[in-house]
């Protein structure tokens, strides 16, 4: 791939041709901030929060969807960039609740991190602001759309990764709004609350429920792992607060699914807290199970395998083994059926 | 199947025998119909057979004097055809009688003779030295009002489908200099080169390429598109071929809004006699180009004017802009190469074929070539339709064509090119219609919708207007259009409710900068014009709403007082019937009063007195 390189602030930077303004710029190490940009999604120049001044140019340029050319020389914190930022940002907080102390996102918010950067704050023009409902009526995502700044991210995220286009833009002007069809409730949508929308959004519009003003963003300890649900494989970090996880979410860096889950994986991991769970063997006495010790329990499993064994052969006993086991657990597995056990008929609920 | 020689001659000769006969022609464009047109025309068709005439009773377009609507020619073998101007079912009795059986026009109702080479009548002005016309010219709209455009005969018959004819025979790339050498700009607002626009698209790599029709003609007070497609829709089908031809294209689309039923009808109708014809579908005339086109029904968005959302709106998508680079020259619909250009734009390719490009640019400015069609609306004498060569001032279409200004008031602006345009004040009427000229003044030549305003309107009122209609059309894709202009209208709101703060003026200045730099699409970056002109032009307008409170217009409501003037009323008591809030009160020959707290300023009464004893200040 042929290179082009460009200035940037002065700054001499070479990149592949293709590559963006706001990704030169990056590189040569400038600070240009973004909300509707994602590496992974389609690019609609929507927020204008990235725009900077391209020399030749009648407008300013909104850097994530324009082409980095051969000499093009670009310009990332004139006062006319900054001002054109700063009033986008005070436009975006004049529609948005103020309400950082207890907002869930504060800390991983982009809004946030912006406004402090450029010293922007609430009020500069006021006037009408959202007052929509929260919208809970999904099990596991809430939805405050008065904190949504139209980014697109979520209806990107939903059509192009996940090929669903549950929720796209509805209304005009000022009352425009990210909607399911027809602007009904998501729980009665064609949602399968994968929560893809969720990770993308760059404010508090949307947000786990289970992790709801259960911890703020800086006291959540992150901690790798691999979804114990399916044969996939796929990576998550769990959410953890003083020893306790508190939830799942994706990570961009995961080599199998990068910031995909299903809904499983991203909200189901609250189980592993749950009083229901079997911690003990369990077994049936005179019709109803009854607790035991893992060496009683262990004991009877082995004489009644080596019972089947004596009295009709090897092969007249089966594994089956799971998928949510780990790599190690089904090795072991097969070793004891085959080594131990003498017969190969092993299986897995993964194999079709 | 071609259109031989001997065919165009027969169907020529066919016409003009019919011009030949008696006739009465009612204008049924939507303008007419929507003043009645339907119910004159039926009236004529009964009054005729009552009278057992030998008369052809038939209907044509908007001849664009929608001043005088309904409109209805009547002809004599021999003499000049008589343009009748409001005519109602009550006049067509008389009309008939006087006009096609005693042979005597009545004067006092015709707006204009068309001679034709037929005998003039006394005392009606004949069209080219009428105030309506003598400036015009009549190039794009020669045919609207002068016939019948759901007949392919009377476009044949005029010269109709020559130009793709000829167009056959030429070399694609000669096609595009004889565009480029018309000098042809886009006419739906940006003014873009037309040759160039399709040398783009016929240097772009593609295995197809598509032709769109604009015709999603949105502005306020603009309707110079739907005249064109309701009275002359083989030409932009002309046109689309032609332009189809040149850059290799075999399929087109014409994106009109289902608002314009009428034209969405007459296109049809078009389509389906050009396809029967063979003048247009496969092996067109014998030359192995096939071209078809089909209609796109738009649903309402104004944004979809826009060429991007335009293209998203056909694929089936929300109708928001795209990014541009790619331009749809190079990835359009579908992401194939695609030419885009609106109805004025194709209506003129015909002519500029047949006639040549020197022709057309032997009209206009240096820059600005050919003709324009305008839709001149708001406080002037004759609204209408009106298509005048580029270069022509202000003054000339404001106290000319369009006869001045209604009831004898002053003019005070024109706003030009409708939501993304601006307004004009008195100092700028000597200005040159023409893009350049238009743009340097702040506003825009835009589509060709001008509303004239007069000394009776707020400016503050008509950029108001103009924000919320944008505002309300936002696509709501970009944030500084979609809150912006948000911000910009509450402002306006607040300073024309008497809550202006000296700052708003700063602030309306600097949401307009930002949003005109970094709004992603033409309709953001154009939506502040209106008010940055009327802050430009009318600034002591603003400066008099903050600092002293007061409407000098006396539109804003809330800025208004009316009184009772003590040494007019004679105690009346009308006014205190016309209130409808209960705000006036006084007793019989005393002098009345008026309760603020109660007023809700809506003028009522103010006409209902005699003695002109109600004040508004």
């Amino acid at each position: 791939m042929p290179n082009v390189t460009l200035t940037v602030d002065g700054t001499q930077v070479t990149v592949p041709k293709g590559t963006t303004v706001v990704e030169a710029a990056w590189k040569a190490g400038a600070f240009v901030p973004t909300l509707c940009h994602d590496p992974e999604l389609s690019k609609p120049g929507a927020c204008r929060i990235c725009v900077v001044e391209v020399k030749g140019a009648r407008n300013l340029v909104a850097s994530c969807v324009t082409e980095a050319v051969e000499g093009m020389e670009v310009q990332t914190s004139t006062p006319a960039v900054i001002e054109a930022r700063k009033t986008i940002l005070e436009l975006m907080l004049d529609n948005h609740p103020e309400d950082c102390l207890t907002c869930h996102q504060a800390g991983d918010c982009k809004l946030q991190d912006y406004a402090y950067f450029y010293n922007v704050k609430p009020g500069a023009f006021g006037g009408e602001s959202h007052q929509y409902e929260l919208e809970d009526d999904n099990l596991f995502i809430v939805r405050n759309m008065n904190k949504c700044i139209l980014c697109g991210k979520c209806l990107r995220a939903c059509e192009e990764k996940q090929g669903r286009a549950v929720i796209d833009f509805a209304y005009r002007g000022f009352k425009t709004k990210v909607t399911t069809a027809l602007d009904q409730p998501l729980a009665d949508s064609v949602c399968v609350s994968c929560g893809s929308c969720v990770a993308v959004c760059p404010t508090g519009a949307l947000t786990e429920k289970a992790m709801l003003g259960k911890a703020r963003k800086w006291e959540i300890e992150k901690i790798r792992t691999t979804c114990p649900f399916c044969g996939v494989g796929c990576n998550l970090d769990l959410n953890v607060k003083g020893g306790k996880i508190l939830g799942a979410t994706s990570n961009p860096a995961s080599p199998t699914n990068g910031r995909d889950l299903c809904v499983k994986g991203r909200f189901g991991i609250d189980y592993v807290h749950s009083p229901k769970r079997l911690t003990k063997p369990l077994i049936k006495k005179n019709g109803a199970f009854v607790e035991s010790s893992w060496d009683e329990a262990l004991d009877l499993v082995a004489t009644k395998l080596g019972e089947i064994k004596n009295k009709f052969g090897s092969d007249a006993i089966a594994a089956l083994s799971s998928a949510r086991c780990t790599n190690e657990d089904n090795y072991v597995m097969q070793k004891f059926v085959r080594a131990g056990i003498g017969t190969n008929n092993v299986d897995h609920c993964a194999r079709t | 199947m071609s259109i031989s020689k001997e065919m165009r001659s027969d169907i020529e000769e066919r016409y003009k025998r019919n011009l030949e006969r008696p006739r009465i022609v009612v204008g049924l464009g939507t303008c007419g119909i929507a003043a009645g047109g339907n119910k004159v025309m039926d009236a004529i068709k009964a009054e005729v057979a009552k009278k057992g005439l030998d008369v052809d009773v038939d209907f044509t377009s908007c001849i664009g004097m929608c001043f005088a609507e309904p409109v209805v020619e009547m002809a004599l073998p021999g003499r000049a055809s008589v343009v009748y101007g409001g005519v109602g079912p009550e006049n067509v009795v008389q009309l008939i009688e006087s006009h096609m059986v005693q042979k005597t026009p009545v004067a006092e109702q015709a707006q204009i003779q068309i001679l034709g080479g037929a005998e003039a009548y006394e005392g009606i002005p004949a069209m080219e030295k009428s105030e309506y016309y003598e400036q015009q010219v009549r190039s794009v709209t020669w045919r609207l009002g002068r016939t019948n455009p759901e007949r392919i005969e009377d476009y044949i018959a005029t010269g109709g489908y020559e130009g793709i004819q000829k167009a056959l025979t030429m070399d694609r790339i000669a096609i595009i200099d004889e565009i480029k050498k018309s000098g042809l700009r886009g006419r739906g607002g940006g003014g873009f080169p037309t040759g160039t626009k399709w040398q783009f698209v016929h240097d772009a790599v593609g295995d197809k390429k598509y032709i769109v029709c604009n015709a999603d003609e949105g502005d306020p007070g603009a309707f110079m598109d739907r005249s064109v497609l309701e009275g002359d829709p083989h030409a932009v089908l002309e046109g689309m071929m032609i332009a189809a031809y040149a850059i290799g294209a075999d399929e087109g689309v014409i994106y009109c809004r289902a608002e314009y039923p009428l034209a969405i009808r007459r296109l049809n109708m078009a389509i389906k006699v050009a396809e029967e014809m063979g003048i247009m579908g496969e092996n067109i005339m014998g030359s192995g180009f096939n071209f078809k086109v089909r209609i796109k029904a738009g649903a309402g968005a104004f944004v979809c004017g826009e060429e991007t959302a335009l293209l998203n709106s056909i694929e089936g998508q929300r109708g928001m802009p795209r990014v541009r680079p790619p331009f749809p020259a190079h990835k359009g619909l579908w992401q194939k190469p695609t030419c885009l250009n609106n109805v004025e734009t194709f209506a003129n390719v015909p002519n500029i074929i047949r006639k040549g490009g020197d022709w057309f640019s032997s009209m206009g400015t240096e820059k600005s070539k050919g003709s324009k069609v305008f839709c001149i609306t708001g406080k002037i004498n004759h609204t209408g339709l009106c298509e005048v060569p580029m270069g022509m001032t202000l003054r000339d279409l404001v106290y000319n064509i369009a006869g001045g200004i209604k009831d004898g008031k002053k003019f005070k602006a024109v706003q030009s090119g409708g939501p993304s345009g601006g307004c004009l004040p008195t100092e700028k009427l000597d200005l040159s219609i023409d893009y350049e000229s238009l743009g340097q003044a702040g506003a825009i030549m835009g589509s060709g919708g001008l509303v004239f305003m007069d000394e009776d309107s707020c400016m503050l009122d008509i950029a108001k207007y103009f924000l919320n209609f944008t505002q309300m059309e936002s696509c709501g894709k970009c944030t500084p259009c979609r809150e912006g202009t948000k911000r910009m209208l509450e402002t306006l709101e607040r300073i024309c409710e008497g809550n202006g703060v000296p700052e708003d003026i700063d602030n309306l200045e600097r949401l307009a900068k930002v949003i005109k730099t970094s709004a992603l699409c033409a309709l953001g970056q154009t939506a502040p014009n209106p008010v940055l002109t009327t802050l430009k032009y009318f600034r002591d307008e603003y400066e008099a709403h903050i600092n002293e409170k007061r409407c000098p217009a006396g539109v804003c409501p809330e800025l208004l007082n009316y009184t009772i003037l003590a040494d007019k009323c004679i105690g009346c008591g009308v006014c205190i019937k016309a209130c409808p809030t209960g705000a006036i009160s006084g007793e019989k020959k005393a002098v009345h009063v008026i309760d603020p707290t109660k007023c809700v300023k809506c003028g009522a009464c103010v006409p209902k007195c005699k003695f002109d004893a109600i004040a508004k200040a």
